[in-house]
């Protein structure tokens, strides 16, 4: 089973690489951004699925930093590109 | 009983792969910013709840598969926040030339 668990990590780690590319194409910063919350979710899937495997469950707190972590890169993104004086991005957010 | 639990998680956590999968064809097939966003939130998040799934009966229980649980939920909230951010954006900055 643990075999079972580290392909499936393997795997996910994969998705995410590929998913990288489309931070290289962009073409817009909301792309990248996107890919990079790829990074985020596939992350901790690969961090859970680690820690059932290898009987780690510290990893289990590592992916639940690493959740919190993902939801603020992207929050600040938004926040530096739309800049604090642009009435649409600031408020009703 | 075991054996019926194991087979559970490699159903579940198999479709969570095929799930990631998706997302990411679809993040790097798709057409604009919005399709993508589109793709990438919903494959991934139902991925990572199956994958959650499937290990939910290989964790102590109950407070290691509440925390499982926990995380879920979390990942699920912040990219519902973060989705709608990311496409207002798209939104006003509109398509690359």
């Amino acid at each position: 089973m643990a075999d079972f668990l580290l392909a499936a990590a393997t795997f996910v780690l994969a998705m995410v690489a590929l998913g990288l590319i489309r931070i290289l194409r962009g073409p817009t910063l909301a792309d990248r951004v996107m890919a990079a919350q790829l990074l985020g979710s596939g992350g901790i899937a690969t961090l859970l699925l680690l820690a059932a495997a290898t009987d780690m469950p510290a990893a289990v707190d590592v992916a639940l930093a690493l959740a919190l972590l993902a939801a603020f890169a992207s929050a600040a993104f938004v926040n530096g590109i739309a800049g604090p004086d642009d009435p649409a991005a600031t408020d009703r957010g | 009983m075991t054996l019926a639990l194991n087979v559970f998680s490699v159903l579940a956590i198999v479709a969570g792969a095929v799930f990631f999968l998706a997302g990411t064809v679809g993040l790097l097939r798709f057409p604009d910013a919005l399709t993508r966003l589109h793709a990438l939130t919903k494959a991934d998040n139902l991925g990572l709840g199956l994958v959650v799934l499937g290990l939910l009966p290989r964790v102590d229980w109950p407070l290691g598969a509440l925390k499982l649980v926990v995380v879920w939920l979390l990942v699920l909230l912040a990219a519902a926040t973060v989705s709608q951010l990311i496409a207002r954006v798209a939104q006003r900055t509109g398509p690359a030339s």
